[in-house]
């Protein structure tokens, strides 16, 4: 099979130093985001084509779970185990458990289709670390089958400590923990009861031991040099004041990426928190609490919440296309061929678009600095303006500034044209949930969208369709800086 | 000998079949179920039963009334 490439062509530009070459923008986006000027040479090695632990890697790499680990050690009030449903989209759910056989399998099928897979992780459904003997004799398999894979899990880090021998023999490099609170009195209010040492825990002694595991997993872990996610879920009125703290405490522990979720919060779900009225954070809560947040520590921007099941990019879910009975019809050898094209072609562009955004970044050296303005983008992927207005399924947001352009967020929407035709009222729904954006970039959009948009204080931009992004919206920036301030430039 | 899976409530999450101290639950075209002849109720290993202790679901192991309580 010839090597597939995502078709989209590769402009001219200039040969750089490399990814290390960063404009003067300081610690860009999600620090996840930056390349190696802001890490360690061997941190980025293990980060670069890992596209939950690299905002920069989310745009060229895909990952996928595998849900072997059905069982769960603890309860928590956001998940339900007892429905899944093909069309939920949601950490904890899933379609079909897998053996590790047939999860294997399915690694070496998706990774024939999708060479842009480069991570194999195992979320659940339940916990990785209360199934570790189907964990672990499927990561077996799945390294035998497919070396050039690599290898990820997620826990809630109550049996983490019993596991970190295992995990470091298996060369897994990268641990992801769900740590919600330090504070017993907040953990209760989160954890109805967790299963330790024979024994079913409720209360703050629950909540206590869990902690204290959480740590010394965290610890246990980055001693061994193992990269450790903290992924915390952000409930108002119950932690939310308290992930500031749960931050500092998951930092000082060596932790390499904080990823603050918003709460999902749905009746329909029959979680403790849908059915009792408990809400999720707004977009803005989120964001404020994620700035807050920030400084010394990477922090995760770009989640998608993913069910333990999706295979994809980030923000896509081919899952469907490689269930189990697909794939016992399938007769698959192992070709690391395409995955190795593919990586070559992806550090190119990302040679390319380094010189672009830091060309761009120097051309704004010097200009007042203006206020931040947030924008939106359609991107399919590359790290390109490559999606057409109402195909969009999320937006990317960036804030623009005098340093450059920061991914923020992402924010779902359902696609504004539906079989050919837009729908007004999706319409509305897309102009609401990028409301605060200055500028939506687009690879194309129709002129009747346009106009609403335009009608909302949304200018649509298609100028820069099938470009690199950050560089696209740098110019745009500095363009608009100068129609803006024509006075200053000229006291100047 | 007296638990048994509501089958209707069960997930298949497989958390019981790990913990029991008699290997009394296992997996059989998909269902758990508990082996009347094997459970103990946990009397004599742990203070509490361990497969209702570590299940998720609320009411999914019961008492199986038409069986006798174990006796140690």
């Amino acid at each position: 099979m010839p090597p597939k490439v995502i078709p989209i062509f590769a402009p001219q530009a200039a040969q750089t130093s490399g990814c290390g070459a960063k404009g003067g923008s300081g610690k860009s986006s999600c620090g996840s985001s930056a390349a190696p000027g802001d890490m360690s040479p061997e941190v980025w090695a293990k980060v670069k084509d890992h596209p939950c632990y690299s905002e920069q890697a989310h745009h060229h790499f895909a990952r996928m779970h595998i849900a072997v680990a059905p069982a769960c050690n603890i309860q928590c009030n956001y998940c339900n185990r007892k429905y899944d449903c093909a069309n939920e989209s949601r950490p904890g759910v899933v379609s079909e458990k897998l053996t590790p056989e047939m999860a294997a399998k399915k690694v070496l099928a998706v990774a024939a289709e999708i060479p842009q897979l480069s991570v194999v992780g195992i979320a659940g459904p339940g916990d990785a670390l209360a199934n570790p003997q189907k964990t672990f004799h499927t990561f077996n398999l799945i390294q035998q089958a497919a070396p050039d894979i690599k290898l990820c899990l997620s826990t809630n880090g109550l049996a983490l400590p019993d596991h970190v021998q295992a995990i470091a023999d298996l060369n897994v490099d990268h641990v992801t923990i769900t740590i919600n609170m330090l504070d017993p009195e907040v953990g209760e209010l989160i954890y109805p009861w967790i299963f330790y040492n024979h024994k079913r825990w409720t209360g703050r002694d629950a909540a206590k031991i869990l902690t204290e595991r959480q740590m010394l997993g965290l610890e246990m872990l980055t001693a061994k040099g193992i990269l450790v996610k903290v992924n915390s879920v952000m409930i108002p009125g119950v932690n939310d004041r308290h992930l500031a703290e749960v931050n500092k405490a998951v930092k000082s522990r060596g932790a390499f990426l904080h990823n603050i979720m918003p709460l999902i919060s749905d009746p329909a779900h029959g979680t403790h928190y849908g059915l009792t009225g408990q809400r999720g954070p707004a977009p803005q809560e989120l964001k404020a609490l994620q700035d807050s947040c920030e400084g010394g520590m990477n922090l995760m921007r770009h989640c998608r919440q993913c069910r333990a099941d999706a295979v994809g990019l980030l923000g896509e879910d081919r899952g469907a296309e490689f269930t189990s009975d697909k794939i016992a019809a399938m007769d698959i050898a192992y070709d690391p061929k395409p995955r190795q094209a593919y990586r070559s072609y992806v550090e190119r562009e990302r040679r390319d678009q380094e010189a672009a955004r830091a060309s761009e970044l120097a051309a704004m050296a010097g200009q007042a600095g203006g206020d931040k303005v947030l924008v939106a983008v359609t991107t399919k992927g590359g790290s390109r303006i490559n999606e057409h207005f109402g195909h969009a399924s999320e937006f990317q947001i960036y804030e623009l500034s005098g340093a450059g352009a920061k991914f923020v967020g992402h924010r779902k929407v359902e696609h504004y044209c539906q079989g050919g035709w837009g729908e007004e009222e999706i319409l509305e729904d897309v102009t609401a949930a990028i409301k605060d954006c200055a500028a939506v970039f687009v690879s194309r959009i129709g002129l009747c969208p346009r106009k609403d948009l335009a009608a909302a204080g949304i200018e649509a931009v298609d100028a820069y369709a099938h470009e690199y992004i950050e560089s696209s919206l740098i110019a745009w920036f500095r363009q608009r800086l100068e129609k803006d301030q024509p006075v200053a430039a000229t006291a100047a | 000998m007296p638990y048994k899976i509501v089958s209707e409530e069960c997930t298949n999450c497989a958390a019981c079949e790990t913990e029991c101290p008699n290997d009394a639950i296992n997996e059989k075209k998909s269902m758990f179920r508990i082996d009347g002849a094997l459970c103990s109720e946990c009397i004599g290993y742990f203070d509490e039963p361990q497969c209702i202790a570590v299940c998720p679901i609320p009411d999914c192991i019961v008492i199986d009334e038409k069986l006798p309580r174990y006796a140690a």
